[in-house]
């Protein structure tokens, strides 16, 4: 299943901070689109916009014909069609593998226990976790609980997935196995949104790369052109800092 | 100065200790009872007050102010008005069996101070779970009671368990207390029994059948506690 997303002159402030300031973007069913910036340039805030976990101040986002945005909305039934995994994780850690998918599968969906745990099992095999179905978030690497929190949003079957800097948090020999589960994705006609610092992955992925600056969508192309003719001026400041930090090759 | 056979003889009497054990351990199940009934309700009602005082509604705020009220004024007046004022006064209204039993209503002010007591432990347990665990709950469609019931509450609940268990000896011992309105139990009985025979003894063995009963209970949740954190948590620190 996929959608398309459409985000219109979006607002988005904490205090006097804008974190976006008219942020507008048109986003194809089975798109993968990532967005990179420095810190702070509202990636991470909009990916939570999109999620409903933030409101916005004032725009639109449709979600294909829906307004999703539409105030006083209830935002669980788009919750189910929008996934989103976090820079930490945020496995439950009071519950098993199995029980971290298995929860919104039978609450949200109403599926009956068995069906949940058949869902769940035919998910880890997938991401290659089989074996730690049974085990409590803590006793898990980074990597695989990382690849355990994919699976939970992947368990409803949404149509959009947001990737919160998925990477960030882990040690850089275990950021592989996660971009694997990730390229795996690109090919099944989920929509990804990826807010992500490895500029390398981010160029492999991308059927289009924004970048953001100033809170809004300060130039968006093809991840070839971005990544080596980039137009705007603070793209390419950015990716130049970026080389300089040895986090790309120039 | 006092000599120690004085004090043996007056604390540590053997012969009285013999004597008043057995009325000591049988008035003692009163508190039992009192305790077995009031914690409970204490439990229900401070749960409740708790999860009532974190809603996040617009709409419930009427509701949070009533509960941030009721936790203030339980909280702010010694126990003992409170077991003084509705376990005399109550009863004292003119209502019929058994509902003007003293027994009854000074459990009830117990329970109503407690029930704040035990609410405010509740609350900081459910504040001390991270926003990042209810963020990960509603992203994935559940609703805000069942991030509570199935994400929040049941690690706001293991973390809670020191400080429960602290409120909870601490109500066992307050328990006492209710014999002030009346009903004999181990602490009046204790009186009773230093007064007849001029000796304090019977008091010492009060605070041995306290003993036995708070001391295990701290050593059991202390158990639950590591074994809990055995299963679920990363390995240990040296």
């Amino acid at each position: 299943m996929t959608a398309k997303l459409n985000i219109s002159n979006v607002y988005k402030s904490f205090g006097a901070n804008n974190v976006l300031a008219d942020v507008s973007l048109k986003i194809n069913a089975g798109e993968v689109v990532s967005f990179i910036g420095a810190s702070g340039s509202g990636k991470t805030t909009l990916l939570r916009c999109i999620n409903l976990l933030e409101t916005i101040d004032s725009g639109a986002i449709h979600l294909d014909d829906l307004e999703i945005t539409t105030i006083g909305r209830d935002p669980n039934p788009i919750r189910r069609r929008i996934g989103i995994v976090f820079q930490s994780f945020n496995l439950f850690p009071h519950m098993t593998v199995e029980r971290n998918i298995t929860l919104a599968l039978t609450k949200v969906l109403g599926k009956s226990p068995d069906e949940a745990r058949a869902a769940a099992a035919t998910l880890l095999n997938r991401f290659g976790l089989a074996d730690k179905t049974s085990a409590y978030p803590d006793r898990l690497s980074g990597g695989q609980q990382q690849r355990v929190a994919i699976a939970r949003a992947l368990a409803l079957n949404p149509e959009v997935l947001l990737l919160d800097e998925i990477t960030s948090a882990l040690d850089p020999e275990l950021v592989g196995e996660v971009l694997d589960v990730v390229r795996e994705l690109k090919g099944s006609g989920i929509t990804l949104l990826l807010a992500t610092h490895e500029m390398g992955f981010a160029r492999e992925i991308s059927d289009r790369v924004c970048f953001l600056a100033d809170g809004t969508v300060a130039e968006q192309g093809e991840p070839e052109q971005m990544f080596t003719t980039p137009r705007d001026q603070r793209t390419q400041q950015f990716l130049q800092r970026v080389i300089n930090a040895g986090r790309m090759r120039g | 100065m006092p000599r120690w056979d004085r004090v043996q003889e007056s604390f540590f009497n053997r012969e009285r200790l013999v004597d008043s054990f057995p009325r000591l351990l049988h008035a003692f199940t009163l508190d039992v009872k009192i305790f077995l009934w009031t914690t409970p309700a204490i439990l229900v009602v401070a749960l409740l007050i708790a999860i009532a005082r974190n809603t996040r509604s617009p709409a419930l705020f009427p509701v949070r102010l009533f509960v941030i009220g009721y936790t203030d004024v339980m909280r702010g007046v010694p126990v003992i008005l409170w077991i003084y004022l509705v376990g005399f006064g109550v009863p004292g209204v003119g209502l019929e069996r058994p509902f003007n039993s003293p027994l009854l209503w000074g459990s009830v002010a117990l329970g109503m101070t407690y029930s704040a007591y035990v609410a405010e432990v509740f609350r900081a347990g459910i504040e001390s779970v991270h926003e990042s665990q209810r963020a990960a709950a509603r992203s994935l469609g559940l609703s805000s009671w069942q991030t509570m019931r199935h994400v929040v509450l049941p690690q706001a609940l293991r973390r809670v368990v020191p400080p429960l268990m602290n409120d909870l000896v601490s109500l066992q011992k307050d328990v006492a207390l209710v014999s002030l309105i009346g009903p004999i139990e181990i602490l009046r009985q204790a009186g009773i029994d230093k007064a007849k025979f001029a000796n304090f003894t019977p008091y010492v063995g009060a605070a041995i059948i306290f003993l036995l009963v708070t001391i295990p209970l701290t050593r059991t949740t202390d158990w639950l506690l590591t074994r809990e954190r055995d299963r679920t948590g990363a390995s240990k620190v040296r």
